[in-house]
This record gives structure tokens, C-alpha cells and sequence, in this order.
């Protein structure tokens, strides 16, 4: 079927263009591109992305601004994935965004493809950083974000992490370098899934209560349903608005698996291998409740 | 001997007493130089600010050591472009990464046993892989501090050599780092430099020709009997160790390769060839990993076959105490080098 909103594709893409409805349905069309993806492979971190969706979309069509055709362009906001298992989440993001052309999905972990199933800066087009050894992408924002100073930028630098990326010492040194230096162009995005490779993240490395660590940190901090894009919304606007000297970050709650019923019900969602039937049962339920 | 261990010699004590056993420090920042050596004090601090006068893009990072890494000359003259990034040598690393994705070129400065241990990653994937523009400058290398193993970066070049896209640099004295801190600027790419600091011996301005040159060795001197090949300190011993065995009549060639990646294999296998020399490899290295088996493996893979000998640190944790105490000990001394020699050939 058609995607719905591709066509709308813009030289530039501007914060606060797109309708609450335009990005419910960029949110649904990234699901679906994720899913696509999952089944070239048969297997991959779905549940992640189905689960991030909803702040990729805001994200991309709503707070940052950028050039679809021109991911260099020196006046963009940054993406960085620290977490590059996030890979096909993102991937989904920028194939809707313009960034990467959608009929490259069918190449997505293959010999040669531009999108390799663990997420590289030198392969991807919008593809800021090498994120698959976790908890270096908030260090890499905070040089950027200290760069961007030095030019007299006005990028914003996003940094999408996990809650598993918490249990990294290195995570925590680059939260009070942010402070320390007011980096007030950093936006952190903490996708919190409560789901990491041996199980529930909060049982293999307690990480709450979030919103007093990072407050403590000197952090201006949201905590919102990540599912949630009206929440969503306001909070990646207060933290764009924010008067304060300060980084922000917007703690996310989100989902795994969201929107496939018969996938956010397993029990080891992590990394979801799902038999050849049941992708295009996971597509059909996934357009069964697309929003109107 | 230092001062401390001259005051602390009793005054006025009976004659016929046995001479007291030499006190010795293990300072965490002993002196590299030997009595009456001249030396330049803090020559990569005052080449980075000769740089940063021409290049605005240069900028400076350390982690809670910029006075011992001679950056806060640069911090002094260039407040606004040194980052003091803390205790944090992930963190270090990573900012480096993001200051070099804007464009800028920054020099990290840490010891180098934080940079290869503890930030092993953070160098491998935030800034080698990406082959990033980061010059990251590391004092302490090998057996340069008594305080022990927690400072003494004796594996730090085999932990390096094996980094794709890593350019390593060992320089020998206080006009080869004034010269390198250009070269590795003007590289595009990521360089680690081993770094001498505080007050470093000139040794090399005694050899008019010399001039530092990224993946270049230089014949320092010519000799019938020995190759030394060495990098580092390690080559003002080799030279001292040539003048001291040219009195036993042994003519030793010294080939400073101050490049340990990538190896100037062309000069190696040109001087290694030539008929009858013992090759000897000095480092201030462990000798696993480092320029001693780098020069093994050209000479094996070249079929090259000659003498061969490492002078080299032993494959343990060392002892803390003072440098000259250790440096006799693990064989890296001029006194033990030329032993050495003598008894191989």
C-alpha cells in the first residue's frame, strides 16, 4: 500500500510543520518500514523500533530542522544514535524522512547495504555516529554540542539513548560534563523500555527514580508516555524553549512493540526473531489500527 | 642523584663508616635526563601554542592532567580553546570525537596508560573507525614513572599498533616532539603520540640533518658491526650506548624510528640487508607488541635473515621505585644496554 506523507518531501524541513495527524501518520509509516526491514532479515530489534516510533516521528517532523537531501548541511540539528542496535528504528525514520530512499529497504543487513544491521556513521546518509558500543554518543554530543558553540551555532545536538546505556559509567561522566559546560544545545532522548539483552533493565541495573538523577545533574528533565505524541510534542518544545543555561533531556516511557498486539504480549522482546507468516500478519495489524 | 637524596645525606658522620646506600625517589614525575643533559622545558606545551597561533581550528582537552602533560601552556595562552573535561578519559575521548565531527582539531592529553586502557574504546570507535582528526598526546609512556604499574604504559604500543586507521608516534627528545606536533597536526587522521614532558633532553639538534618526518626513520649514524633500530628515549640511550661501545672498538649503527605506525619498512629492510650486522630493537616498551616484534614480523615476512636481539621491557608488571634504579634493572639503561650488546656479539 501507499505510505502515507511521503510525498511531502521539502528542501528544508522546519520545526513545528507538521500536524498533530501528519505525525501519527509518520509514526504508523515508520512502524511499517521497521517491519519491512525485520523481514528481509526474519529477526532484529522490532520491538525497539515499533516502541520509538512515536519520538522518531516527533523527532523528525516536528522538532528538528534539516535537509532531507543534504544531511551534512552544516546548519542541520544533529540525530545521534548512541544505541546503534536502534539502527532499523532509525533507518525507518530516514527512509520516511527523505534521507534514504525507501526502496533501499529490501537491502537493510545485506552484503554491500548501506544499511547494516548495527548502525555506522561512514555507511548511512543521516547517520551521525557509531553507536554500537553503548554509551559513547552522549560523550560525541557533548564535543559536538561544545563545536557547534565554538562556530556560534544555533543546532540543537539530540542524543537518543537507552535506559540499558545508563548502566554505563561513561554515560554519567558525559551527563555532568553537559552540565558543567550549560550545554544548553543538548537535548538527550532516553527511550526507556525497560527491556535490555538479559531481561527488565531495571532488574539487571536499578536505574530509577530518572527524573531526580538527571535533575540532580543539572539537567532541565521531562518524563513523558513516549507513546504519547501530543506529550511528546509539548515536551520536545518546552525543551527546544527552555530559557535556562542548562542541557535538557526527555525521559521516554515507551512500549516494546508497540502496535503489533501479538508481539508487545512475548514475554523476550529484546531481539524478536518472528517466523515468515507472521510479518505480514504483523503489517496487517499495524494497518488495522493505522489512525485515521 | 637529585637533590632530596643530597640533603638527606648525614652531615658530619664518621668517616669510617660504610658509604649509605643512595636514596632515590619514585616520584610519580621523575626526569628522563641524564646529570648535565641539556634539555627545553615543555616543548609540546610550546609547539601546540606555536601552532594554535597559525591554526584556529586547534583545540586542547585534558583530563585532570593538563600540568602534567605540558597543555596547560597552551590552556594559559589559549583559555578559551582548552577544554578541561575532568577525570573522565571515556568522556575525554568522546568530546574529542564530537570537537573533530565539527571540524575543529583537537588535542587530547592524558597519561597514556588511562588512554589505552581505560579509554580503548571510546579511541576505537568514536575516532579511529570514524578515522577521525583527533591528536591524542599521552605522557608516561613505558617505564618513564617509579610509581608503578598504575602509571607505567609498558603495553600501550602493542595495544595501539593492532588499531586500524591509528598512526603511532614515538619521538626521541625535545626537538623531535617541537617538530612532530606539526606533522601530527597536518596528518588527517588519528595519531597517538607518545609524549615526553616537564623538562625534556635535546639530544637530536647534534644531528644537523635530522628533521622529524611522519613514517620516516632516520639513520642517526652509521656503524660496521651493530644495527640498533629504536624509538623513543630509547634512542638517546642507542646513542649514548654507540659512543660507549665505540671505546671497545664495536661500530654500531643507531636508526631512530620515531614512526611505530606505519613503519618505515623500506629503511628497515634497506639498512637490515646490509651484509653481517647484528640487528638489535631498543624500546621502552614491553617487548611483546611493540616496535621489536613490528620489526621482527617485516624482517620473517621479508625473509630477511640476520642476527636479532630486543632490548626491551620484560613481559610482568614492574617494580615501582626510582627511574635509574629501574631502568638498570629492566635493562633500558646505557650501562646495561652496552652489556648487553657486547655479550651477544
Amino acid at each position: 500500500m501507499t505510505t502515507q506523507a511521503t510525498t511531502t518531501q521539502t528542501l528544508e524541513r522546519r520545526p513545528g510543520e507538521a500536524s498533530r495527524d501528519e505525525l501519527a501518520g509518520r509514526a504508523h509509516n515508520i512502524r511499517r518500514h521497521a517491519l519491512r526491514m525485520g523481514a528481509v532479515q526474519g529477526q532484529g530489534y522490532i520491538a525497539q523500533a515499533l516502541g520509538a516510533a512515536d519520538l522518531l516521528a516527533v523527532s523528525y517532523f516536528h522538532a528538528m530542522h534539516y535537509r532531507p537531501t543534504d544531511p551534512h548541511w552544516a546548519p542541520r540539528d544533529r540525530f545521534l544514535l548512541s544505541i546503534g542496535h536502534y539502527a532499523i528504528a532509525l533507518y525507518a525514520a530516514l527512509i520516511e524522512a527523505g534521507v534514504i530512499p525507501e526502496d533501499e529497504l529490501d537491502t537493510y543487513g545485506g552484503d554491500d547495504s548501506r544499511l547494516p544491521m548495527s548502525g555506522m556513521a561512514a555507511y548511512t546518509p543521516g547517520m551521525e555516529i557509531t553507536g554500537g558500543s553503548l554509551g559513547q554518543g552522549l560523550s560525541i554530543a557533548v564535543g559536538m554540542c561544545l563545536g557547534l558553540k565554538r562556530k556560534a551555532s544555533s543546532s540543537f545536538v539530540y542524543n537518543l539513548l537507552s535506559d540499558g546505556e545508563l548502566n554505563e559509567g561513561s554515560t554519567w561522566e558525559a551527563v555532568m560534563s553537559a552540565s558543567h559546560w550549560k550545554l544548553n544545545n543538548l537535548i538527550a532522548i532516553v527511550d526507556v523500555n525497560n527491556q535490555q539483552a538479559d531481561g527488565p533493565s531495571t532488574q539487571m541495573l536499578n536505574f530509577e527514580p530518572l527524573h531526580d538523577k538527571w535533575s540532580a545533574f543539572g539537567w532541565f528533565t521531562q518524563r513523558v508516555d513516549g507513546n504519547d505524541i501530543d506529550a511528546l510534542v509539548a515536551a520536545f518544545d518546552a525543551a527546544r524553549a527552555h530559557p535556562l543555561p542548562q542541557p535538557r533531556v526527555i525521559i521516554c516511557d515507551t512500549k516494546m512493540a508497540k502496535g503489533v498486539s501479538f508481539l508487545e504480549a512475548r514475554d523476550k522482546t529484546h531481539f524478536i526473531r518472528v517466523d515468515a507468516g507472521e510479518w505480514d500478519l504483523a503489517l496487517d495489524e499495524l494497518d488495522a489500527r493505522r489512525p485515521a | 642523584m637529585n637533590q632530596a637524596a643530597k640533603l638527606d645525606t648525614p652531615q658530619g658522620t664518621s668517616t669510617a663508616e660504610a658509604p649509605k646506600k643512595r636514596l632515590t625517589t619514585s616520584a610519580m614525575i621523575a626526569s628522563i635526563a641524564s646529570e648535565g643533559q641539556a634539555t627545553k622545558p615543555a616543548p609540546f606545551g610550546h609547539a601546540l601554542v606555536a601552532l594554535a597561533e597559525q591554526r584556529p581550528g586547534i583545540v586542547g582537552l585534558s583530563a585532570d592532567l593538563s600540568k602534567y602533560t605540558d597543555l596547560h601552556i597552551f590552556a594559559n595562552a589559549f583559555p578559551d580553546r582548552f577544554y578541561q573535561m575532568g577525570m573522565a578519559e571515556q568522556l575525554l575521548m568522546g568530546a574529542a570525537a564530537g570537537l573533530a565531527r565539527e571540524g575543529f582539531v583537537p588535542f587530547a592529553t592524558t597519561y597514556a596508560v588511562f588512554a589505552s586502557r581505560r579509554a580503548y574504546d571510546f579511541i576505537c570507535m568514536a575516532i579511529a573507525e570514524e578515522n577521525l582528526n583527533v591528536k591524542i598526546v599521552c605522557a608516561l609512556p613505558g617505564l618513564t614513572t617509579g610509581y608503578g604499574p598504575s602509571h607505567q604504559a609498558t603495553d600501550d604500543l602493542a595495544i595501539f599498533r593492532a588499531m586500524p586507521n591509528l598512526t603511532v608516534v614515538d619521538p626521541c627528545d625535545a626537538l623531535d616532539i617541537e617538530q612532530a606536533v606539526p606533522a601530527i597536526a597536518d596528518h588527517q587522521g588519528p595519531v597517538y603520540m607518545r609524549l615526553l614532558r616537564g623538562n625534556v633532553p635535546l639530544v637530536l639538534h647534534e644531528h644537523e640533518n635530522y628533521r622529524f618526518q611522519l613514517g620516516k626513520a632516520a639513520l642517526l649514524r652509521d656503524g660496521r658491526d651493530v644495527l640498533l633500530i629504536s624509538s623513543g628515549l630509547m634512542t638517546m640511550r642507542a646513542l649514548e650506548t654507540a659512543e660507549a661501545l665505540r671505546k671497545d672498538a664495536v661500530d654500531v649503527a643507531v636508526l631512530h624510528v620515531p614512526t611505530i605506525k606505519p613503519l618505515d619498512t623500506e629503511t628497515i629492510l634497506r639498512e637490515a640487508r646490509r651484509s653481517g650486522r647484528l640487528v638489535v630493537v631498543a624500546e621502552n616498551h614491553s617487548i611483546v607488541g611493540g616496535l621489536g616484534e613490528a620489526v621482527a614480523g617485516v624482517l620473517m615476512r621479508e625473509s630477511v635473515h640476520v642476527p636479532f636481539r630486543q632490548i626491551a621491557l620484560p613481559d610482568a608488571f614492574l617494580d615501582a621505585g626510582a627511574l635509574p634504579t629501574l631502568h638498570d634493572r629492566y635493562g633500558i639503561s646505557t650501562t646495561s644496554m652496552s652489556a648487553s650488546i657486547k655479550s651477544w656479539l
